[in-house]
């Protein structure tokens, strides 16, 4: 039986009309033998559209719908909930992508106008063999996991806890706190950093929701949004934390000596450890990559003398499995290594540092005890040149991107210098100052007016060791002059990048990552928070770079977004899964050996579909050799009439 | 002088990598030519033979599948048995006396607006030269 459709071509002000003649579409598919009403309207996702929408449905009788306008990701649900108002079927209603995919990427008005007819026809095809659906309920797992313990995965944990929802944190390293505990002050207030993110790690530490698995790290994941099933790889500590006293007999007596990743090798630290006195869980942790005594017979000195015997060299990685609805991913960044700056020495000088040193530098906690020395001979610089964009901005060599921290945290490095070494003088090299944020302008201005700090505009071309000293090439591009500064320290403001193996987290949880290797989000201006994966929410600077702010204000965003998940008994699955066609299925089975999801079966000779597992990616209806399974709506026949339809036969 | 010739394209696209890509290069407002018709359907791994050569037999001149990335599946492995399938349509396209070429398969990714415009600019560019596809064409 044939359908009475209804199409509806939007003008989208001119962003349709201004390429495609849209009245000529309009009356072209409305002489279309299915359609039984066709008109235009300037903005059909504005309300008076929708209403022409619902109320064409009434009037003309209509039993399906189709919308020319812009892409399905934006308005296939606007229009499913206007074909609903209008009392029919919500999967009755298709969207012609005439916009993104044709008005917007021609000129010729009339080939585009053609293939808009062709694209509309194409859906109304489609449409016509469109079956009633109704979405497909399950119920939902009430807990969350998040990875990285940052500042934005510690924000997205507690925010979830609070709300009384179960949390599992997971974190690769042996204390939670990220980046953020490593930093000395924060900008703009010059908050000290360890004193403001403590609390939350003690909080996390202590909160009854909260599940915390650190040095742990994500090894599977299967299921789907509201019920995922993750593997998590707990690496062993050979420390047990419930005996452990702190007492901190056991680095007394280790004999290895290692470079330590919190003072980014600034100091040194011993196989067994402690990453930071706050550390969180508060336990030791030996390094079996450096640890000889996993072989008692070769060391084995720290069980000697540790008391409770919280030592045990015999401690195995244990794999934990945890099911949750939700996932929040805040893995955060690493800096752009210096070593791969060739034209700032590639690392190789001891004065050269990035900026994360600097922080450790200047902590009081730090390898100095705040005291800003050289670390070559533990003099204190005297001049010291900043040199932004480190790796940022720079296409052709390192980062294309802007790492969009870096302005801020050098006026403040500057300052923090000046606080340290009121006699000295700071230069920042740099190619903008970007210091949009609130008080982030003032703060410059500050570094400038009451520390003294010389800006100057330009990049600079070399540094190299001179005279024990690090003569620094640059230009000053409001001067037009060529700059030699022989300085005792440089600091570099190394370009963010994600943090190592995100990439291989991304591809184990199926979400997507952008050109630079950060984290993808769903949209880049309405879905900041979401990935491309249902279930899978986004924080930190694993999603691009930013500021401390902004990384907990998109924790939080994740948070709730991922609680809006939770909060709910039961989700809805899609119903455009697959079908079998029992008459025609010989039951041999090749659908079911390629299904992703699990989802087929054969029972009694015939293939079943397990509509939950289903995802309907139809790749069990390419495989048939006889067309006995198919997906609901975009079944074979209903694509056959599509490339007819495109073909404009 | 005639008209130059003007290849009709159908694209399968996948929902969530290639039509995003090229929702993309709409949304950057790249310029690509008017020649192709997108098809959008869930999965590179969903298109099946028939549909490509239904395509050329409805009178497509050249044909695109595009998909995830290998290894970026949203379903995980759909785009593995796309390929597969691919090697053997060229294969078969070859024994049938078909240019090969005028069938292309492609991975675009979501964040590649530019690469999706570029392979459409191309296909045409390779399907000018070889004319009309007659050998599939059912007679009208």
């Amino acid at each position: 039986m044939k359908k009475r459709t209804g199409v509806f071509v939007c003008h989208c002000g001119i962003n349709i009309a201004g390429t495609v003649d849209v009245k000529k579409v309009a009356d072209k598919l409305g002489k279309h033998k299915a359609v039984a009403h066709s008109e235009d309207y300037v903005y059909m996702c504005s309300d008076p559209g929708q209403n022409l929408i619902t109320n064409a449905i009434k009037e003309h009788k209509l039993d399906s719908i189709v919308v020319s306008c812009c892409s399905p990701t934006l308005h296939e649900k606007t229009f499913q909930n206007a074909a609903k108002a209008g009392g029919i079927n919500e999967f009755q209603s298709e969207i012609a992508n005439i916009r993104e995919q044709c008005s917007w990427v021609h000129k010729d008005k009339e080939k585009a106008t053609i293939k808009a007819e062709k694209i509309t026809r194409s859906a109304v095809e489609r449409v016509n063999k469109n079956e009633s659906l109704e979405p497909i309920s399950f119920p939902v797992t009430r807990r969350a996991m998040v990875i990285g313990a940052g500042i934005a995965g510690i924000q997205a944990a507690l925010d979830m806890a609070n709300t009384g929802y179960e949390v599992v944190l997971v974190e690769k390293n042996p204390s939670i706190g990220g980046h953020m505990i490593q930093l000395s002050e924060t900008f703009p207030t010059l908050d000290c950093s360890q004193c403001i993110l403590s609390p939350k790690m003690v909080e996390v530490s202590k909160h009854e929701n909260i599940k915390l698995l650190t040095y742990s790290e994500v090894q599977e994941i299967s299921g789907y949004v509201g019920n995922f099933n993750v593997k998590i790889k707990k690496n062993p500590t050979f420390v047990d934390p419930d005996k452990c006293t702190l007492c901190d007999e056991c680095t007394k007596v280790c004999p290895v000596l290692t470079s330590d990743e919190f003072d980014l090798g600034l100091t040194g630290r011993r196989a067994i450890y402690m990453p930071f006195p706050q550390a969180i869980p508060a336990t030791y942790t030996l390094d079996d990559k450096h640890c000889p005594g996993l072989l008692p017979i070769a060391c084995g000195k720290c069980a000697d003398v540790c008391d409770p015997g919280a030592i045990d060299y015999d401690m195995k990685p244990e794999i934990i499995e945890e099911e949750v609805g939700a996932i929040v991913i805040a893995t955060g960044f690493d800096l752009y290594e210096k070593e791969e700056m060739g034209e700032y020495g590639s690392g190789k000088y001891p004065d050269v540092l990035d900026g994360l040193q600097f922080e450790r530098l200047c902590s009081a906690s730090g390898p100095t005890q705040g005291e800003v020395l050289r670390p070559s001979d533990h003099k204190v610089p005297k001049e010291v040149v900043f040199i932004q964009c480190s790796g940022s901005r720079d296409p052709e060599q390192h980062c294309a991107y802007c790492s969009k921290i870096c302005c801020m945290y050098t006026a403040k490095h500057a300052m923090l210098y000046k606080h340290h070494v009121p006699d000295g003088q700071a230069y920042i090299f740099y190619i903008d100052i970007r210091s949009g944020g609130k008080g982030y302008e003032e703060f410059v201005q500050r570094a400038v007016e009451e520390d003294g700090v010389v800006y100057l505009r330009g990049k600079v071309s070399k540094i190299f060791e001179y005279n024990g000293k690090i003569r620094v090439w640059g230009v000053d591009t409001l001067a037009g002059k060529d700059i030699e500064i022989d300085a005792d320290m440089v600091v570099l403001a190394q370009a963010m990048r994600p943090s190592k193996d995100a990439d291989k987290l991304a591809k184990l949880l199926k979400i997507s990552i952008d050109k630079d290797g950060f984290l993808q989000e769903a949209h880049p201006k309405l879905r900041p928070v979401e990935s491309v994966t249902a279930g899978m929410f986004l924080a930190g600077a694993a999603q691009a770079p930013k500021d401390i702010p902004e990384a907990v204000a998109q924790a939080s965003g994740a948070a709730a977004k991922a609680l809006a998940i939770l909060s709910q008994e039961n989700l809805f699955h899609s119903p455009q899964v697959a079908k079998s066609i029992p008459n025609l299925c010989t039951g041999c089975g090749m659908c079911v050996d390629v299904c992703p999801y699990d989802a087929l079966s054969l029972k009694n000779g015939k293939v079943e579909v397990n509509e939950v597992l289903c995802e309907g990616c139809g790749t069990c209806s390419a495989t048939c050799l006889r067309a006995a399974i198919e997906v609901k709506n975009i079944t074979p026949y209903q694509i056959y009439e599509m490339i007819n339809a495109s073909l404009g036969g | 002088m005639a008209e130059e010739f003007e290849p009709k394209i159908v694209a399968f696209l996948c929902k969530w990598c290639s039509s995003a890509g090229s929702d993309l290069a709409g949304v950057s407002r790249m310029q690509y030519p008017p020649n192709v018709v997108p098809i959008t359907v869930m999965c590179s791994g969903s298109v099946s033979p028939l549909y490509i050569l239904s395509a050329f037999n409805k009178g497509a001149d050249g044909v695109l599948v595009s998909g995830c990335h290998p290894g970026d599946c949203h379903y995980i492995k759909g785009n593995y048995y796309a390929r597969r399938r691919i090697a053997l349509v060229k294969e078969l396209m070859e024994y049938i006396g078909l240019e090969p070429d005028r069938f292309q398969m492609s991975w675009v990714s979501a964040a590649e607006g530019i690469k999706y415009t570029k392979i459409i600019k191309d296909f045409v560019n390779i399907l000018k030269p070889l004319g009309p596809q007659t050998n599939l064409r059912r007679s009208q």
